[in-house]
């Protein structure tokens, strides 16, 4: 499909736009529908859009597939770590009351890096696994 | 939607099989969202639709498609199938009605995260705080999940050169 | 008669469930099987979300104009249900993809049909 020039030029287009809204699920979630696993599905599926159209090598140079792997871990160690921050403060694991100033503003926080954490892993986990099905050729 | 999945019943070409697939969550989405769940139809229209339609065909394109046999003995399970289907609605007659606003999952947790989560989270989308912040541990659990599993796939499917010298 | 309307969103749940088993049962092709237990699966999103629904009632976020909201607990066990159905999806898919390399096969007769020879030989 690399040759198509609608193609090309509808992906091109389309991809900031796309990237665009996964950040704005990610962040607009506190107040609208969205939230963590919507923004990493659409963000993963926006890479996986561009390396449809532009073969698989292209997709590979945007999110070089180390930086996947360390996604995918870097996720929950974020979620787990917001649980231990909590503790370090004196609270509860995942105690968000502490976070902040006030306990309104320890939720905020609280909550955004969960949603950060849980964005990062499943963006992650969605490109790996397109990887790993696109990336094996079919012969045995 | 119901045509659909018959339609993906029967149907023996794996590969119109999977766009089907992907057309029913598409369907799946619209109705979830009537139900107000806007949360959950963004998801399914992103997941099923988009990701799982990708990943699906990508399996697809390393099995190949074609349903080689046709089916041999039908009747069991189709039988098997609707005799759950009856126990099931015996079932649903205990049910309390379709949105009666009385029935106790109207009664019990939700009003209090209606009322207390905005105030104490200062989160206006109640999806998003019940899921961070009450169901903190759940989610929690959720990500672990979906960590394994995608590290399950890459253990199956990363190639091993040195087995096969 | 009304027994039948007051609960019609549970009808199509139950449909959908007899729909999944079926293809889940009857049908020897793996990737097919896995396509049967995702319908099923969406069948059990739909028995989720469905009593949570007020009809009148609007999307669980809190503005001032409204009073009456749809119940928000179902439909955050359900958003971490579908990414981590798809992500156990994708594990069902990379066995059969190794089935497949493995066997030559994704149907299930053969693959127990080649089991079963393999086995007779082993005892000869």
């Amino acid at each position: 499909m690399k040759s198509d020039l609608i193609l090309r030029v509808i992906a091109k287009l389309l991809m900031p736009f796309t990237l665009l809204f996964a950040v704005y699920v990610q962040f607009h979630g506190d107040f609208g529908p969205g939230g963590g696993f919507q923004a990493g599905v659409i963000g993963a599926a926006a890479v996986v859009f561009y390396s449809i159209i532009f073969g698989l090598p292209a997709g590979r140079r945007l999110a070089p597939e180390r930086l996947v792997e360390a996604m995918l871990a870097a996720g929950v160690l974020l979620y787990a770590g917001v649980g231990l921050a909590g503790i370090a403060l004196g609270g509860n694991y995942l105690d968000y009351f502490v976070l902040g100033a006030d306990p309104v503003a320890g939720q905020h926080r609280g909550i955004f890096w969960i949603e950060a954490g849980v964005a990062l892993t499943v963006a992650g986990v969605m490109l790996k696994l397109f990887y790993m099905f696109a990336g094996r050729s079919r012969d045995l | 939607m119901a045509l659909t999945v018959v339609a993906m019943a029967l149907q023996r070409n794996l590969f119109s099989v999977v766009v089907l697939s992907s057309a029913y969550s598409l369907l799946m989405a619209t109705v979830l969202f009537a139900l107000d769940a806007a949360d959950v139809a963004m998801t399914e229209a992103a997941v099923g639709a988009g990701v799982s339609m990708v990943l699906l065909l990508g399996a697809l394109a390393l099995v190949g498609g074609g349903e080689a046999k046709p089916l041999h003995r039908p009747a069991l399970p189709l039988a098997l199938s609707v005799a759950v289907g009856a126990v099931l609605a015996y079932g649903l007659q205990g049910l309390p009605a379709f949105s009666d606003p009385h029935a106790p999952i109207h009664t019990h947790v939700a009003p209090r995260y209606l009322k207390e989560g905005p105030k104490e989270t200062g989160v206006p989308n109640v999806v998003t705080a019940v899921l961070a912040s009450y169901r903190g541990y759940d989610t929690l659990g959720e990500t672990i999940v979906v960590f394994t599993a995608g590290a399950g796939v890459i253990a199956l499917l990363r190639r091993v050169r040195s087995r096969r010298k | 008669m009304s027994a039948i309307f007051d609960h019609y969103p549970y009808w199509v749940t139950i449909f959908l469930m007899i729909a999944g088993t079926y293809i889940v049962i009857a049908r020897g092709n793996l990737l097919k099987k896995l396509i049967g237990l995702a319908v099923l699966q969406t069948s059990v999103y739909l028995l989720y979300i469905a009593p949570g629904k007020i009809v009148g009632g609007t999307v669980p976020i809190v503005a001032e104009r409204f009073i009456l909201y749809s119940n928000p607990l179902p439909h955050v066990l359900i958003l971490t249900a579908i990414v981590v159905g798809v992500a156990t999806l994708a594990l069902g898919l990379a066995i059969v993809v190794r089935i497949r390399e493995a066997y030559g096969s994704i149907e299930e007769d053969e693959i127990l049909a080649r089991d079963r020879a393999d086995g007779d030989r082993a005892a000869q």
